[in-house]
């Protein structure tokens, strides 16, 4: 049983969720892309002729982890990891410059873009790190140490900047959730976002007044409470000092552009040219594909270049648009299809390091799938992250294969560990 | 602590599922159940159609209209949804070769297959009923809503500048523009374009796929409305100005008058001149190109471009230096040996010795290399360098040597030269008085433009100080005067100093010797200097610079006449003519506005 082939113990469903996205990717970039002139699905001037190149090599990609040593992931963890913040470290003095930001390293004709590679990386160091055997994650340190893995990178991709990537390692709190992190804090982080919002939307010191009021029903309603009174007015006073701070780090952290988008979706700002318009645009691509969509290649609001970022953080407008309710249900029946098998998969597995890694890649996966289709359908404001295994870019697909890849090796060696 | 949370992957597996709902639950709203995008799957796509908005009008100080638009069409092509098409019938419509059409139809699929182009610009009312009727059998065309400049007078087109399509440089500059937009390139087009232009809307309409509207995009949610540009006021007196350009026609030259009181330039007049109407619409690059290749520079604005040595109007600066720096009173009298004098010789039959204001009336050349002598050579100052720095201070305080600044483009700074230039070209220590005497009648290394010999009259006029001289006296509405321009400059120069010379530039009209006294005016005392240029190309240039009335100034200019002669003999009557059609408004010597309109001075 043990010496059976590798074929044999890797999860086949999870390669075939993972081709079908990415086949269905590839369909999609070539119908944004397509138009009289070109053709020729081997155009290298075009997006889907390169991303044909890209799918080639990440399934040789694939292939080549799926070989390597499973021990080598876990043992060479923190070695990854470091190299990577070397990288993403490199890339903010001699990246190339795009759009006012270095996340970009250019190679003769190739560009890398270093944070995309971030992810697996941190999954492994955070997985490495949580699957020591004496941890104990109600310990602060642990913590401490938990959050250092998880947002060093992120805070050296803010400095490049690019926000969109920055945020996506938060989604390595899930992990945390999963091995123990008590759930309050959860929702602890949940009430810090919703104040967040409120403290954009509303005056604060209608906010401020509104939670106090709150305070003093909990404390006439809950008798208990009135003699730790002292800490409802200090966790209030917290809470008022948040909404300050939030408002002066709206002003002074985000980019005109990233203050524009979180304004225009809570509807306080109208800029029909600018992001209200893309965000507009890409409702009604998705929106006038009906039930069954206009069929492929028949897509006009897409082709028409009114939709931006077309093959990239814009796919699924295509995929809307050209096929509809039901292809756009498909895509998502298939990401959670990816995300949940994988969650199967993980808590499957007798190493501890298999199974926090695979939960890490559940979560960056969900948290991508969650922002990008959540800003395309107006759910979210516009931040520029892929749809994974999806959307066009070499980087991107690369990133996200060796991040399942790895998982699906480890997988396959579920048996042969202990 | 070795609690099993495995029961947890259910609340994560339950996360995904609600996301996953509600996506699915928003597409069912967006996709199957709201019918106004589907309203969008209809009609093909949408089309952004840029509102133009009109630029702004352009009133001379009495409110006449002096620029104002008139529709035109533009139309347009977007190359993707060009379908197959009867050209030979499209190319007659618009009358233009199958070539022309083959190449505009290239260019506009290079730019963007799905963005609009221009295809051919600025068809004329008429011209566009007869297209707009057969554009039907055309899709992927259409037409734009643009106007163009008109100009009800042909007048002044040197300072109101012409508009033109946008180049890729100025587009980069300022994302406002697209290709095909028009910008202001010269005069106060340019000038004042931020102003002029207005602000484009946008109208979004949904189109079929024939390229038919079919109405206004989410009923109108995201068009934005033109907003027409700012309306300008000049200080232009158009009546002046026309009547100047009449009688420098057939003269090469300018006149710059300016109110001594605000700084407005009244008349901006440079010759030969164009009918502004020349630079507008398609005619625009044709008449462009013959203007630009003919010989007598058409195109070139005298007023601020050209340069010349001031001759004798200078000497008035030399005799003002001389009296602030105490080296020359009313009474300093110099003897003048005529044409043996020397270093300079003299070339008017007068008196000698002479004083100050004599000097002035007669333009003694060697009264006033004494005068440039005696400060250069003013014991006062350590060095002749020393002296010298005085002397240019001195002078370019009048504005001289520099540019003023407001609101003419292309403006030239003229040249008054330095100690260094001195030192290089005779090296340091090794030059005096003598070696530039030259600068004591205007001549040598110094250029003055119209503009700056205007100001100086403008100077003499308010006795020591003068407002930057401009040509938008208010924009938007008439009382909104531009402060900038409101702000008085002194000069060196103390206001007592000024009566000698306001006196003997008096006497060059009213005086028995005066060189200007045939052209005065009956009634009003005008001052005025005469000065003959010596030019190493030709004949010399007649200059003169005069305003009035004396005691209480209302008009200050400056007249060249280039390679026409004596200052006296075509400048002086040109300026003594444009003063009383200015403060009279008629004009009682026909005898001498006849010699002066059929003169022809341009040399053969």
């Amino acid at each position: 049983m043990r010496q059976k082939g590798i074929a044999q113990n890797i999860d086949w469903i999870t390669i075939l969720l993972y081709l079908a996205l990415v086949l269905i990717g590839w369909v999609n970039i070539y119908a944004a892309v397509y138009d009289d002139q070109h053709r020729s699905i081997f155009d290298l001037s075009q997006n889907y002729g390169r991303q044909l190149i890209f799918i080639a090599s990440s399934i040789l990609l694939g292939a080549v982890i799926l070989i390597i040593d499973a021990k080598f992931f876990s043992t060479f963890a923190w070695v990854i990891y470091l190299a990577v913040l070397v990288m993403l470290l490199g890339v903010v003095f001699l990246g190339k410059e795009i759009a006012g930001a270095r996340s970009w390293y250019q190679i003769g004709p190739f560009s890398l873009q270093p944070s995309e590679f971030a992810k697996f990386a941190t999954a492994l160091a955070l997985a490495k790190y949580l699957s020591r055997i004496d941890l104990d994650i109600s310990k602060l340190s642990t913590r401490i140490t938990a959050a250092v893995i998880i947002f060093t990178p992120s805070v050296i991709i803010l400095l490049q900047p690019d926000t969109g990537s920055a945020m996506v390692f938060a989604a390595l709190v899930l992990v945390l959730f999963r091995e123990g992190l008590s759930g309050s804090l959860l929702i602890l982080g949940f009430v810090v976002a919703l104040l967040f919002i409120l403290a954009l939307l509303v005056n604060k010191f209608i906010l401020i007044g509104f939670l106090a009021s709150n305070a003093l029903l909990v404390i006439w309603l809950f008798k208990e409470l009135r003699k730790k009174w002292i800490w409802v007015a200090g966790i209030l006073l917290v809470a008022a000092a948040y909404v300050f701070s939030v408002d002066y780090a709206f002003e002074n952290v985000l980019e005109a552009h990233q203050k524009t988008r979180i304004n225009v979706l809570l509807g306080k700002e109208s800029d029909p040219h600018g992001a209200g318009y893309n965000i507009n645009q890409s409702k009604i691509a998705i929106g006038s594909g009906g039930f069954a969509g206009k069929g492929f290649l028949k897509g006009t609001q897409t082709k028409f270049k009114f939709v931006p970022e077309q093959s990239t953080d814009f796919i699924f407008c295509t995929v809307g648009e050209e096929w509809g309710f039901v292809g756009s249900t498909l895509v998502i029946v298939l990401m959670m299809g990816l995300m949940i098998r994988i969650i199967i998969l993980a808590e499957r597995q007798r190493s501890k390091f298999s199974r926090i890694y695979g939960y890490a890649v559940a979560s960056i996966l969900f948290f991508h799938f969650a922002v990008n289709i959540g800003m395309t359908i107006g759910l979210f404001p516009v931040i520029g992250i892929p749809l994974p295994l999806i959307s066009y870019g070499g980087s991107s697909l690369w990133g996200f294969t060796i991040l399942l890849f790895i998982f699906i090796r480890q997988d396959s060696v579920k048996l042969e560990l202990l | 602590m070795n609690r099993n949370f495995s029961d947890r992957k259910y609340i994560i597996i339950i996360l995904i599922l609600t996301v996953g709902f509600i996506f699915t639950l928003r597409l069912f709203f967006i996709q199957v159940l709201d019918q106004s995008y589907l309203l969008s799957a209809e009609s093909n796509a949408t089309r952004h159609n840029t509102i133009y908005p009109h630029r702004g009008l352009i009133y001379d100080r009495n409110g006449e209209l002096l620029v104002y638009d008139e529709a035109a069409y533009d139309l347009m092509v977007i190359p993707g949804q060009v379908e197959e098409m009867d050209t030979l019938e499209f190319c007659q419509l618009l009358n233009i070769s199958d070539s022309t059409f083959k190449a505009r139809l290239r260019k506009a699929k290079n730019w963007s297959t799905y963005k609009p182009s221009t295809f051919v610009a600025q068809i004329t009312k008429e011209e566009f009923g007869f297209i707009e009727e057969k554009l039907y059998k055309y899709p992927g065309f259409f037409v734009q809503s643009r106007s163009l400049r008109k100009y009800p007078q042909p007048i002044a087109a040197h300072l109101l500048g012409y508009i033109g399509e946008v180049n890729n440089r100025e587009i980069e500059k300022d994302a406002y523009y697209r290709s095909g937009d028009y910008i202001g390139k010269s005069g106060l087009e340019r000038f004042y374009e931020k102003e002029l232009r207005g602000k484009k809307g946008v109208k979004i309409v949904m189109v079929d796929v024939h390229n038919r509207e079919q109405g206004s995009y989410r009923d109108g949610k995201y068009d934005t409305v033109a907003v027409p540009g700012e309306t300008l006021y000049l200080s232009l007196d158009a009546g002046l100005q026309a009547y100047g350009e009449q009688l420098m026609q057939n003269k090469i030259g300018s006149v710059v008058a300016i109110d001594p009181r605000t700084g407005e330039i009244v008349a901006f007049i440079t010759s030969p001149t164009y009918d502004p109407n020349l630079l507008v619409g398609r005619i625009r690059s044709e008449n462009y190109s013959n203007l630009s290749q003919d010989s007598l520079k058409p195109l070139l604005n005298r007023a601020i471009m050209g340069t010349y040595p001031p001759g004798s109007t200078f000497k008035m600066v030399n005799a003002l230096v001389g009296l602030q720096e105490g080296v020359l009173h009313d009474y300093t009298a110099y003897s003048c040996y005529g044409p043996a004098s020397t270093p300079i010789s003299c070339t008017h039959d007068h008196i000698s010795p002479l004083e100050l204001q004599e000097a002035i009336e007669q333009s003694c050349n060697p009264y006033f290399w004494n005068v440039f002598r005696s400060i250069i050579s003013n014991p006062k100052y350590p060095t002749v360098v020393d002296a010298f720095n005085v002397w240019r201070d001195d002078v370019t305080s009048i504005g001289f040597g520099k540019k003023f600044n407001t609101d003419i483009p292309f403006e030239q700074s003229g040249n008054i030269p330095t100690a260094e230039l001195y030192d290089k070209i005779y090296t340091a220590d090794h030059w005096n008085a003598l070696t530039i005497r030259s600068l004591a009648i205007g001549q040598g290394e110094i250029l003055v433009t119209p503009l700056q010999l205007a100001n100086l009259s403008v100077v003499i006029a308010n006795k020591g100080f003068y407002y930057p001289p401009h040509l938008v006296s208010a924009i938007g509405t008439p009382d909104a005067k531009i402060e900038a321009f409101n702000e008085r400059i002194k000069t060196n120069f103390d206001e007592k100093y000024f009566d000698v010379v306001q006196q003997a530039m008096l006497e060059v009209f009213e005086g028995e010797h005066g060189t200007a006294r045939w052209a005065k005016l009956e009634g009003v005392d005008i001052c005025g200097k005469t000065g003959t240029v010596q030019n190493p190309h030709g004949k010399d240039h007649s200059m003169f610079i005069a305003f009035a009335p004396k005691d209480d100034p209302k008009i200050a200019l400056s007249v060249i006449v280039e390679n026409s002669g004596y200052g006296s003999t075509w400048a002086a009557p040109i300026a003594s003519l444009l003063i009383e059609k200015y403060l009279n408004d008629t004009i009682s010597r026909p005898q001498v506005e006849k010699r002066i309109l059929d003169g022809n001075l341009i040399p053969k």
